[in-house]
């Protein structure tokens, strides 16, 4: 497992980090590395560069903001699952970041990198859709706001551009009613398909690995506002959905598990 | 000669800490990736992505002018350096068929991973640069995958052979009666089981570095192998370099589970580049190579037919099986089945037993031992066909077991399959794990369940295993048509300081020999296992050896130690009665002390023995200074462990998710020496063995891709998945050896697989009976119940 060579930078300020990726689009920035560097040993990533960001650790936190939580993007997995504030006021992320992959992970992994990242297979990605997140992004021009909703575009495409860096994740804060389901045959998997859901006003019920990109289930959300029960809700979980298959599972069996499992979600829910 | 020999100081049987750990845990341990070797070069293999493919060209020139590369070569440029092709010691019939096979394959590549050329260079990154530049134009042509089609021959992958049949054994002493059992039976079983290729996934890659000597024509080579002496002679062999020249040390090596007991491509390219470039040359495996390139385990096709009786006792037991060789033989590749060819029909008397077995040759990674090698295999067929006759003849899966067990006072038995059992007590074993498992609350609980009309179903899974181990004796693996013996030696010498020096020709990697031949050398001489040094792993330190497989270790080199160790003391006694003016049958031995019956006062530690024997001052008449012994052990039979084994699994049946809530297990070893260290290799066998019934399986597809060779995909259990297993164990030693043990390495691979599956099938059984494979994934648990809903 030898990567194919490349440069390392290590960036001392987001500003700097910006000015060293420059219009390099053969460079990627890095923080834990936990996505990345499996996809450069196995050659399937060949960045000519790489910026490192992981100490920027300005950007590790997780504080209430204007009644709202602002974690900051290289908050790692750890530091969210053991988080005071997030464990008060929107226990899922600390719930589902606890079981991203293994301690080890969780200890080097961040939160904003899962999300940069891009993978439908992730699950902090689903979990931030189902809580409405808003994502911040720095560039050279400054900052600016992405709806979590308009973020991801394609497998491992998202809607920052090569030289904008995710500095900052915003949710909503007082979650009361939640549910994450996961179902992956070992602790540290990925999710075969996972379940985010909740309720915060309206219902809203994220997927995990139905899709190339972390997905609201559309069918369930509308049947609920419809007024259907949750039962019916569930049984439309992978409407108009093109799960992959998988040694894992198949198309098929994806689509059951997805409705079982937003079905035992909604149950969770107040 | 007295009884002072059979002495013991109570150290045998005590629970005590490895010894080996510290270094390993603090990382003071040298493994052979670790090993500084200045000016060494490093070879990188380019492989075949093709499972089936004609070489047209290899063309190398970009990869020769890469940064940092010193040479690339092709089967062509390397064909005058190999004496013979990679050796196959297991020649299982007189008309087996094998390709010749060499470490690089020259014309077509017969597997995804099958080497194609060498690159040779200053550091591993630039060696794997210049491995992606090498550019090979293959014709591919269909792949063989599947087990039965092959044997159509449809499509021949070794044309010289003319066939992908390698060979047919045939075990059927009673042609006749076994016809005549099956047309008399009131119960007939018949079976299909498939036994999923497995990944060894040893904790440590292979590794191997080939050092030569600055003078003399010698070479040290290093290797992550379970059989430092076995890799001696066939390196020389295939080499053709004279084994004198050839020393071979296996460093700290982390696990192996069979994968290195062979003769890799890579030993013997590291072994010939050495010569030629006259400088050090090493490689370790990469993670997704050694998925391709290292052996795998199973890989069968079982079909078994089990006649019983009205009562469900048995009549006959019949299996036909057919075992995936892959591409080409490696060191005993077409002999694993065997091991298992004689336990098809398990812990259970039976008046009549046949078996068949043949061997095909498939585009995938050659298959060789892996833990348990063909016991599992056997064990898995008998004891799922056993619980369907016990369906069958509508009795309890425990009660069916107890009515054809091997009656304790039949030992040693005859089996029908020609073997002899050496002692065995089943029934008070099997008792034991019902009772400590609390078998008929949980059948309780299963019912509860039921009326209740929950959706996750209790399933309780029974599994008595008995398997031949303790590899050994010779003369029954001559009989075999093995290539080698079975024995182990021993030298145990006590320095002038009074420091013992132990040697054994085992090749530990993970098993705890330093600490356990410390503990019977310590027992029987009385003194600290602190002054006890255990040299190994080294073919100029230790000359002899048969290594470490097969459960073989303590059996075999254990027992040769104990015995080597007498000698010693025989030798002490001599010199101590001839120093203290008494008769050796009035000395006594205690605490490493001898003294004179009736004489308190007249006592000699063995120390000053140990001096006395050094000095060579004062011996008596034709005793020969210094105080040492070796011994070369070759044991009448094999060792057959047995235990019971029992799974409690809950099946989600909306998703197919198997829970393995409990584990019991009550296994028989005879005496245990560490206890600790016993239950140690249950708890790792039981997670292999698991992990084949519910995660592990190498996925081919059709074109003979291997489609999960990382980790991310290949699904090795971890603490996690499994609950705390909880173990028992009782006492039948064996009569086969001083020590009365019996191996264990293997038993916790062995039972688990059916113990588990027998409990998914049993917590579906009220929705009826579903045919399932291992592993048993969620997807493919809800398919079978669909299926039985259907």
């Amino acid at each position: 497992m030898y990567p194919a060579s490349f440069n390392y930078l290590r960036a001392s300020s987001v500003r700097e980090a910006i000015s060293m990726i420059g219009d390099n689009e053969d460079a990627k920035f890095i923080a834990g590395g936990h996505s990345l560097v499996p996809l450069m040993k196995l050659r399937l990533a060949t960045p000519s560069t790489l910026i490192d960001i992981g100490r920027l650790s300005e950007l590790s936190y997780v504080r209430e903001d204007g009644g709202q939580i602002a974690i900051g993007a290289l908050t790692r997995h750890r530091d969210l699952e053991i988080s005071p504030v997030l464990n008060a006021k929107a226990p899922i992320i600390a719930k589902v970041a606890g079981q991203v992959g293994d301690p080890s992970v969780r200890h080097k992994g961040t939160i904003g990198g899962s999300i940069a990242h891009g993978d439908g297979a992730s699950d902090l990605p689903a979990a931030a859709l189902a809580l409405d997140a808003v994502f911040v992004a720095e560039g050279p021009s400054g900052r600016r706001e992405i709806k979590s909703t308009d973020f991801h575009k394609g497998f491992l495409e998202t809607a920052l551009e090569p030289n904008e860096v995710l500095v900052e994740i915003r949710i909503p804060s007082n979650i009361k009613s939640w549910s994450f389901q996961k179902f992956n045959r070992r602790a540290q998997d990925w999710a075969i398909v996972g379940v985010a859901a909740v309720k915060n006003g309206s219902t809203r019920v994220a997927l995990i690995n139905m899709g190339s990109i972390p997905l609201r289930a559309a069918g369930t959300e509308s049947a609920i506002q419809s007024g259907a029960s949750l039962k019916e809700a569930a049984s439309q979980a992978d409407l108009g959905l093109d799960p992959p298959g998988d040694l894992n599972a198949t198309v098929e069996f994806r689509r059951h598990l997805a409705r079982v499992l937003v079905g035992r979600a909604l149950e969770e829910l107040d | 000669m007295t009884t002072i020999s059979n002495a013991s100081s109570g150290v045998i049987g005590q629970p005590m800490l490895r010894r080996e750990d510290p270094k390993l845990l603090s990382g003071e341990a040298r493994f052979t990736d670790d090993l500084k070797i200045p000016g060494a070069l490093w070879i990188g293999l380019v492989r075949s992505p093709f499972a089936n493919a004609k070489i047209i060209s290899i063309d190398t020139q970009d990869a020769k002018a890469s940064p940092g590369i010193v040479a690339v070569y092709v089967a062509s440029d390397l064909q005058s350096q190999w004496a013979g092709p990679i050796p196959s010691a297991w020649q299982v019939t007189p008309d087996m068929k094998s390709p010749a096979h060499y470490p690089l394959a020259s014309g077509k590549a017969n597997y995804v991973g099958d080497p194609v050329a060498v690159v040779v260079g200053n550091s591993p990154s630039e060696v794997a640069d210049a491995v992606a530049l090498v550019d090979v134009s293959y014709e591919e042509l269909p792949a063989v995958v599947d087990l039965e089609e092959a044997l159509t021959d449809a499509n021949v992958i070794h044309e010289e052979l003319g066939t992908n049949k390698c060979y047919v054994w045939e075990l059927n002493p009673n042609p006749q009666g076994i016809e005549d059992a099956f047309k008399s039976a009131a119960h007939v079983v018949k079976e299909r089981y498939i036994q999923q290729r497995l990944i060894p996934a040893a904790m440590e890659p292979r590794s191997v570095a080939v050092v030569p000597s600055p003078m003399g024509g010698d070479y040290t080579l290093y290797s992550a192998t379970q059989i430092p002496h076995i890799l001696k002679v066939m390196t020389a062999l295939t080499v053709g370099i004279s084994e004198s020249k050839i020393r071979v040390i296996a460093p700290s090596v982390g696990g192996g589970f069979g994968s290195k007991l062979d003769v890799y491509p890579e030993e013997l390219l590291c072994l010939a580049l050495a010569r030629k470039h006259k400088v050090p040359v090493r490689w370790t495996e990469e993670r997704t190579e050694g998925a391709q390139a290292t052996i795998q385990g199973r890989g069968q096709v079982q079909y078994i037919e089990l006649a019983a009786d009205k009562d469900g006792k048995l009549l006959g037991v019949r299996a036909d099986i057919i075992a995936d060789m892959g591409g080409y033989q490696q060191l005993i590749t077409a002999g694993v089945p065997l091991l298992g060819a004689f336990l098809y029909h398990g812990a259970y008397h039976t008046p009549t037993y046949a078996f068949k077995c043949t061997g095909v040759y498939t585009n995938k990674t050659p298959t060789d031992a892996y833990r348990g090698a063909g016991r599992p295999e056997a064990t898995y067929a008998i004891e799922r066909a056993m619980d369907s006759l016990a369906k069958a003849a509508g009795v309890d899966p425990a009660e069916i077991r107890r009515r054809n067990f091997i009656p304790t006072e039949s030992f040693p038995y005859n089996s029908p399959a020609g073997l002899v059992f050496d002692s065995g007590n089943y029934g008070p074993n099997l008792d034991q794990a019902l009772a400590a498992v609390g078998y008929d609350a949980l059948r309780a609980e299963q019912e509860k369940r039921r009326a209740e009309g929950s959706t996750k179903h209790l399933g309780i899974g029974l599994s008595f295993f008995v398997e031949m181990c303790g590899l050994a004796p010779s003369r029954v693996l001559a009989s075999l048509n093995y290539a080698a013996g079975g024995w182990e030696s021993a030298t145990v010498r006590i320095l002038p300081t009074s420091k013992v020096q132990v040697v054994t020709g085992t090749a530990p990697h993970g098993q705890g020999h330093e600490t356990v031949w410390s503990m019977i050398v310590a027992d029987k001489l009385g003194i600290s296992v602190d002054d006890i040094e255990v040299l190994h792993s080294d073919t100029s330190i230790a000359p002899h050896g048969m290594d470490t497989y097969g459960s073989r270790s303590l059996s075999v080199g254990g027992s040769a130690i104990h015995i080597a160790t007498e000698r010693v003391l025989e030798k002490a006694q001599k010199i101590a009665a001839h120093l203290l003016e008494a008769s050796e049958d009035d000395l006594e031995y205690q605490g490493g002390t001898f003294s004179v019956k009736g004489s308190p006062d007249k006592t000699m530690p063995l120390a000053a023995i140990a001096f006395e024997a050094f000095t060579a001052h004062n011996l008596p008449d034709g005793v020969e200074p210094n105080l040492e012994a070796s011994t070369t052990w070759d044991p009448p039979n094999f060792t057959f462990p047995f235990g019971s084994h029992i799974a409690v699994v809950e099946v989600d049946e909306e998703t197919g998710k198997v829970d393995l809530l409990r584990y019991m297990a009550v296994d028989d070893c005879g005496p245990r020496v560490n206890p600790m260290i016993v239950e140690g290799q249950i708890h790792g066998g039981l997670a292999q063995g698991i992990g084949q019934a519910l995660y592990e399986e190498a996925v081919y597809d059709s074109a003979g891709n291997l489609l999960n060779a990382t980790f991310a995909d290949y699904l090795l259990p971890s603490a996690a998945e499994l609950p705390t297993f909880e173990l028992g164990n009782t006492v039948t030693p064996s009569p086969t050896n001083p020590l009365g043990v019996k191996g264990i390495g293997e038993a916790g691979a062995i039972a688990s697989p059916p113990a588990v599956m027998n409990a998914v099938v049993d917590a579906l059984s009220h929705i009826g009976t579903i045919q399932i494979e291992m592993p048993a994934s969620p997807e493919r648990v809800w398919k079978a119940i669909q299926a039985v809903r259907a």
